[in-house]
């Protein structure tokens, strides 16, 4: 009896996680941290995205609750490798961080704006603008005075060029594509064994899952893995069959065709695209 | 049928990952290249810097000349050193290289932790806008070595896996690469006496 509990908790064990990962990309105020009044987050968005879209400069505010250990300008650069923020070609982003717990502040900078928001600047503005309210307590007009400041600061450069609607990057759903490649997948192993194809359809399918939704319980993982072996049956009859040769997707088809969709940490799929960030920007706390 | 198809397509695909390890690698060490042109111009950065400071500083606490004569002296030592391609594949000269960086690393901690004992330098806007500087020109330097670090690992297995070491061997010829070492005296961290 005792064994089957103690078989019966392991697979329910959501599997574990790692290090602090860069929340989703949800627009240009991410206030995990709950520091904004509705009101302000609303302010504050509508000012970024109108700037976005006079400058094309892309500038986003990410407040946390926690760094949970991790250094503030290594995770930093994390986010900013991840959400891409800032044009193609221009990498004009800033991001600024925040991060409640620790109380500690970043502007990070991407390369195509060190030019004007330089490391100086950039401290110079956390100094004056930022830290004075947030010592206060009144984290709205902090972060508000900072994005004031950043946009002041930018406005000297890419004045000129307004900001492609078609450029942001709408990218599908990584999961689309994943599902594509299992599918394809399934049906060219299929075309060579039909247990391999259901195979192929277990691994597959679990995979997908896990991906995502990190943190699935190993029973469920088994449960998809069930249900994907039989799908990947099925589909191997369906295309598989003694004699037909004829079903090569070929091998350059994986690749290719899987550009469209793009993976990383962003949901919210209005990033630039574009974000070199060369880790230029200044940290301070409060 | 079925079986000339299938020969077919595994000879394809052998063609393709052996004619492609030919072009990957020489891809893969222009990248090696690439990220150290942006250690060195963030390394070249940090050099520039330290002129002013010493002269900030300077008027503040006369009498840490010595910290102050390390510091320009260490930067004087990177500043003669040659940086070349071929550095990267010479492991002596690129510790050598590491080594003086280390040095003026070591030089400037210790200057920081001397300005700690004048108030009315810390205050000080230029120092301040200094101080941010260093510290945003650090950052660059440590993103730069993580960026190169990894580029050298994607080259150096690149050319050690089969069968781009085939490859490598007959044709090309392209040496493994030097990737950056957790510095010595980094190890060890530093003691503050006040």
């Amino acid at each position: 009896m005792k064994k089957i509990i103690l078989l019966a908790l392991i697979l329910f064990i959501p599997c574990l996680g790692h290090a602090l990962d860069v929340p989703a990309l949800r627009g240009h105020v991410n206030d995990y941290a709950e520091m904004l009044s509705p009101e302000a987050v609303q302010k504050i968005e509508t000012r970024l995205t109108e700037f976005e879209q006079t400058d094309s400069t892309q500038i986003v505010v990410l407040t946390i609750p926690t760094l949970a250990g991790e250094n503030l300008e290594e995770f930093s650069i994390k986010v900013a490798e991840a959400w891409k923020i800032g044009q193609k070609g221009k990498a004009n982003g800033a991001i600024l961080l925040i991060a409640k717990q620790e109380r500690k502040l970043r502007i990070e900078v991407g390369r195509g704006l060190e030019g004007t928001l330089t490391d100086l600047v950039s401290g110079r503005i956390i100094r004056n603008d930022i830290a004075p309210s947030f010592k206060a307590g009144d984290y709205s007009s902090g972060i508000e005075n900072g994005v004031s400041a950043i946009i002041a600061v930018v406005k000297g450069e890419y004045q000129a060029s307004q900001r492609d609607r078609q450029q942001g990057k709408r990218s599908a759903h990584p999961i689309f594509t994943f599902l594509l490649f299992f599918l394809v997948a399934c049906i060219f192993l299929g075309a060579i064994s039909r247990v391999l194809g259901g195979l192929a359809g277990a691994a597959g399918l679990s995979l997908i899952a896990f991906l995502v939704f990190p943190g699935l319980a190993l029973l469920a993982l088994a449960g998809i893995g069930v249900l994907g072996f039989f799908i990947g049956l099925f589909l191997s009859f369906l295309f598989g069959g003694g004699g037909r040769g004829g079903f090569f997707p070929g091998g350059p088809f994986f690749g290719g065709g899987f550009g469209g969709g793009s993976f990383g940490g962003d949901g919210g799929g209005f990033s630039g695209g574009g974000g070199d960030f060369g880790g230029g920007g200044a940290s301070g706390d409060w | 049928m079925k079986k000339i198809l299938r020969y077919f397509t595994i000879g394809l695909i052998l063609t393709v990952i052996s004619g492609c390890g030919y072009n990957t690698m020489q891809a893969q060490e222009e990248a090696v290249f690439a990220a150290w042109g942006d250690v060195e111009a963030a390394y070249q950065r940090r050099a520039d810097l330290i002129p002013n400071l010493v002269e900030v500083v300077k008027g503040y606490a006369r009498h840490e000349a010595d910290t102050l004569k390390a510091v320009t002296e260490a930067r004087a030592k990177v500043g003669s050193m040659q940086v070349t391609k071929e550095m990267l594949n010479d492991p002596q000269a690129f510790a050598k290289f590491q080594q003086a960086q280390g040095q003026l690393s070591g030089a400037l901690s210790r200057l920081m932790v001397v300005v700690e004992r004048y108030p009315d330098l810390k205050a000080n806007q230029n120092f301040l806008d200094l101080q941010n500087q260093l510290e945003g020109t650090e950052n660059r330097i440590n993103v730069a070595r993580v960026r190169y670090n990894k580029s050298v690992q994607d080259f150096n297995t690149s050319i050690r896996v089969f069968p781009n070491s085939m490859t490598n061997s007959l044709v090309l010829h392209l040496t493994r690469k030097e990737p950056f070492k957790a510095e010595e005296g980094t190890k060890v961290a530093p003691k503050v006496k006040f």
